[in-house]
Formats: structure tokens, C-alpha cells, sequence
């Protein structure tokens, strides 16, 4: 996945990813995809980034796990 | 949005507030589970504004009689929180709650700022779900006591009977400290401890109490075919004694919401239930998978096996759903008798309909139900992060 910015927040807790992510996202163009990583056993995080995504606008393109860190691609909207 | 948003100033403070708690000059009211279950009990009046996305919170949230509630997630109030001023009540008690906390104490730093008196709720839904309230339910012959303890957030109720210094616990909680605490500071023993049945809505604390105090643990060897651990098995008619008055705690197998589940009679007074029988519903069969095959025992156990006891024992059940079910001071029970007028479950005569009733159209089950019966049978171990997200909920172990 070709992404414009990789974000890691992993670790931090509510409501700091989504505070880091709507911030860079708001650096990026339209169009443009973002990558985030977080603890895959953060299911909170998990949630609220896909709900936000989605009442934001934005287009949850991919997510996938991997070594226990789950990746989210978001493309800006 | 510009860079320099309101947000941008309130993030500031927020991270100003988390290093710097007591010299903030906004004041940030906290609100314990303990007092928000004193509301509950009260019946008094509190506005919630939950700030969890929208499934968590039509999932389970905090029930009061007399509560309100306003659910706007927290995403959707980092640009300020003057759109929703209008919604919040100026004459309620206001309790901001989220997952863990973070989120919440920031929100009521933005409602303080605008001028309201709020509160959060310290520890988040994650406090909520593992607050315990212990009720005394009675005295017993000879000085004994029954407790009751309630798991207001997520329906649980354990109990530990007490008797010149010893102690027995049935269906305990994995909060494990709050009992060996509460053992020590009435001067009392932890000897026995016992699970009515593997549970399948919650992690036990029953082995890991046993464990620290020394004490014996007993499971129905039908539900731990599958333990990875040594217990000692409880059976139909046993009789275990607590202290030199002996207070009897007699086993009664009571098979249906698990092929192994079993029952207990306290004192000659009071029924231990497990998840059979509740005050306003009855245990569900398919937990463990085998919704039609046990649907049989669930009705005689229920229709036969419990028939034949007193009707004056007091039912204390390892659940309530709703929460009508409290009586005033909190507690769950109701004698048997009555619950033989009132509760649907058990008057249901024709074997189909029951047949029916239990078996399709069952709510969802509980979260996470199959890991935390693999947990139980000291198969997996998850770390303490990973069991509370495998509690996250509401327990659904009944059927109406």
C-alpha cells in the first residue's frame, strides 16, 4: 500500500490516537492515504479509529495484522 | 480547520491537566463506581453523556432507574463542546464516561471550561465493570453471616458465608483482592471456595483465591473434564462446614445451563442458584454448545428438582439482568416461592413452549464466551488487559 505518512501509535492511550491521527491526516491532501499502526489488542483504539474514519468523511481503505500490530490505511476524504 | 484551532488550545491543557492534577485552575469533579452505585441504589437522578462510539455504548452502558443519557463519542467533540451545551441538563448531577477515562476527563475539562459543574467517572467502563458492592444479606444460626457481592456494571453477584472465623466463597470474581480483603478485615478465613458451574460470561477468581489463601477449590467434575488444574470435585449431596457452628452449605447437582452445574443450600435458608434459576429469568442451555441436549435437564432442575425444596428458601442467583431486579438495599434475591408465582420461566406447562423458549430467539452471547471458558479450564492465560477486554459487557446468561 502506498502511503503519503506512517503514523505509529501504538501505546498511547484514548483519546491520543485519534487526537495524533486526525492532526496529520489533517496535513495530508485529499486523496492522499494514511498509515496507522496500533496494538492489535487495542480494541478500543481499533473501534473509534473506524468509526471516526467513517463519520469524518474519510475512506477506510485496508486494515490487516501483523505480528500483533494492526495496520490501518485511511485515505483523506 | 486552522492550525490554531480551539482544540489545539484545549489539547494543550489537557496535557497540562494529566502532569499537573491539583494545581489545574479548572476544577475537575471525580465520581467513583462506589458512588455511582449509591445513585444506583438511591434511585437519584444522573445525566450521563458517554462518550464511547455508538456500539459500545448500545451495547451496554450504565443502568439506573432514574438515569438520562446523551451518547456524542469523544472524536466528534475535539473542535469544542458548544454544540451540545444546549443538550445537557443544568439541574442534574453530570457524569462524563468513556472507555478508560482518558477521553472523559477531557471532555469534562471542555464542559468546565464552558461553565458547567461535571464529574468523570475515574477508571472508565473498565472501573464500572469490575466495582464490587458487598451487601449483607442475613445473619445466620449462631452468628454467621451471608454476603452478597454485587457487580453492579455487569450483573455478576458472588457470595461469601461466614462462620466464626471461616470463610467459604462461591462463584467469585477475578477481582480476587476485594475479597481476601474483605475476609481480612472481618477477621475471617478463606477455607472454601467454589463455582457453581464453568463460567462462560465472566473469569473466575475461584482458583487463584484458592491458590493465595490456601484455601480448597471445588468445581462439578462434569464441567471440568477439561481443566488443566487439580480441584477438588464437588457433588450431589455434599456437605462441606464452615466454622465449629457448622454452617452447612449442602450441594444440590442442578444440571441445565451446564451439564455439571450445581446448586447450594446455605444454612437451610437460602439457595445458591448459580445460573439456573434467576429472580426474573431462567439460565439459557447453549452456552456450552449443547442447547438441545441439555434443555431437559434445564426443565427438571427447574421443574422438578427445585419444585421439591422449600418455598421459603431465599433464591440468591449468580446473575440479575435488569436492574428492577435490586431490591432496595441493593440486592438480588427473592424466595422461592414467589418466584415459582412470578417468574415466567417457571411457568411455562407445556414442555415445547419451554423446549422453544430456550433454545431459539436466545440473545447474543457474552463476549468473548468461548475464550473465557478456556480460561476457566486454565487452558489460556491471558494478561490482565486482554480479561478485561474479554469481560467488556454485558453478561447474557439468561433467557426470558
Amino acid at each position: 500500500m502506498d502511503s503519503a505518512k506512517v503514523l505509529d501509535v501504538k501505546g498511547l492511550a484514548c483519546p491520543m490516537p485519534i487526537v495524533k491521527t486526525r492532526k496529520v491526516i489533517g496535513e495530508l491532501d485529499s486523496g492522499q492515504v494514511l498509515e496507522i499502526e496500533i496494538h492489535a489488542t487495542d480494541k478500543g483504539a481499533k473501534n473509534d479509529l473506524a468509526a471516526w474514519a467513517a463519520s469524518g468523511g474519510h475512506e477506510l481503505i485496508q486494515h490487516e495484522e501483523e505480528h500483533g500490530v494492526l495496520k490501518f490505511w485511511i485515505k483523506k476524504g | 480547520m486552522d492550525g490554531n484551532s480551539n482544540w489545539d488550545r484545549k489539547l494543550i491543557f489537557f496535557f497540562e491537566f494529566e502532569n499537573t492534577i491539583g494545581g489545574s485552575k479548572v476544577t475537575i469533579n471525580v465520581m467513583t463506581s462506589g458512588e455511582v452505585t449509591k445513585k444506583v441504589y438511591n434511585r437519584e437522578e444522573l445525566f450521563i453523556l458517554d462518550v464511547r462510539n455508538q456500539s459500545d455504548f448500545q451495547d451496554w452502558k450504565i443502568e439506573g432507574a432514574n438515569f438520562s443519557y446523551l451518547n456524542i463519542p469523544y472524536f466528534e467533540l475535539l473542535d469544542g463542546v458548544e454544540e451540545i451545551l444546549g443538550e445537557i441538563p443544568a439541574d442534574k448531577n453530570i457524569l462524563v464516561t468513556c472507555a478508560k477515562e482518558g477521553s472523559s476527563v477531557m471532555v469534562a475539562e471542555m464542559l468546565s471550561e464552558a461553565g458547567l459543574n461535571v464529574f468523570y467517572l475515574e477508571g472508565g467502563m473498565k472501573a464500572w465493570s469490575e466495582h464490587l458492592e458487598p451487601v449483607k444479606i442475613a445473619d445466620l444460626t449462631d452468628g454467621g453471616q451471608i454476603y452478597q457481592f454485587v457487580r453492579i456494571g455487569k450483573g455478576c453477584l458472588s457470595y461469601m458465608v461466614v462462620s466464626n472465623g471461616e470463610a467459604a466463597l462461591i462463584d467469585a470474581t477475578r477481582m480476587t483482592d476485594v475479597y481476601i480483603d474483605f475476609a481480612k478485615r472481618i477477621g475471617a478465613t478463606i477455607k472454601h471456595v467454589f463455582d457453581t458451574h464453568l463460567h462462560a460470561d465472566h473469569i473466575s477468581g475461584g482458583r487463584s483465591i484458592a491458590q493465595k489463601t490456601g484455601a480448597t477449590y471445588w468445581l462439578p467434575p462434569k464441567d471440568a473434564t477439561e481443566v488443566t488444574f487439580k480441584y477438588s470435585p464437588l457433588e450431589d449431596g455434599n456437605d462441606v462446614s464452615i466454622g465449629h457452628t457448622t454452617i452447612q452449605i449442602q450441594a444440590l447437582y442442578s444440571p441445565g445451563h451446564t451439564i455439571g452445574s450445581t446448586s447450594f443450600v446455605v444454612d437451610q435458608k437460602f439457595l445458591l442458584s448459580g445460573d439456573i434459576l434467576f429472580v426474573d429469568s431462567i439460565g439459557r442451555p447453549d452456552l456450552a454448545g449443547k442447547a438441545e441436549d441439555w434443555v431437559s435437564d434445564l426443565r427438571e432442575t427447574l421443574y422438578s428438582r427445585y419444585k421439591e425444596l422449600s418455598g421459603e428458601l431465599i433464591v440468591l442467583p449468580a446473575h440479575f439482568m435488569i436492574i428492577d431486579e435490586l431490591n432496595e438495599d441493593g440486592s438480588v434475591s427473592e424466595k422461592l416461592g414467589t418466584l415459582f408465582e412470578k417468574n415466567h420461566g417457571l411457568n411455562i406447562a407445556d414442555e415445547s413452549k419451554f423446549r422453544s423458549l430456550v433454545t431459539e430467539n436466545l440473545p447474543p452471547q457474552p463476549n468473548a464466551y468461548q475464550e473465557i471458558r478456556e480460561t476457566n479450564m486454565g487452558k489460556i492465560n491471558p494478561d490482565i488487559d486482554k480479561q478485561r477486554e474479554m469481560e467488556i459487557g454485558p453478561n447474557r446468561c439468561a433467557v426470558r
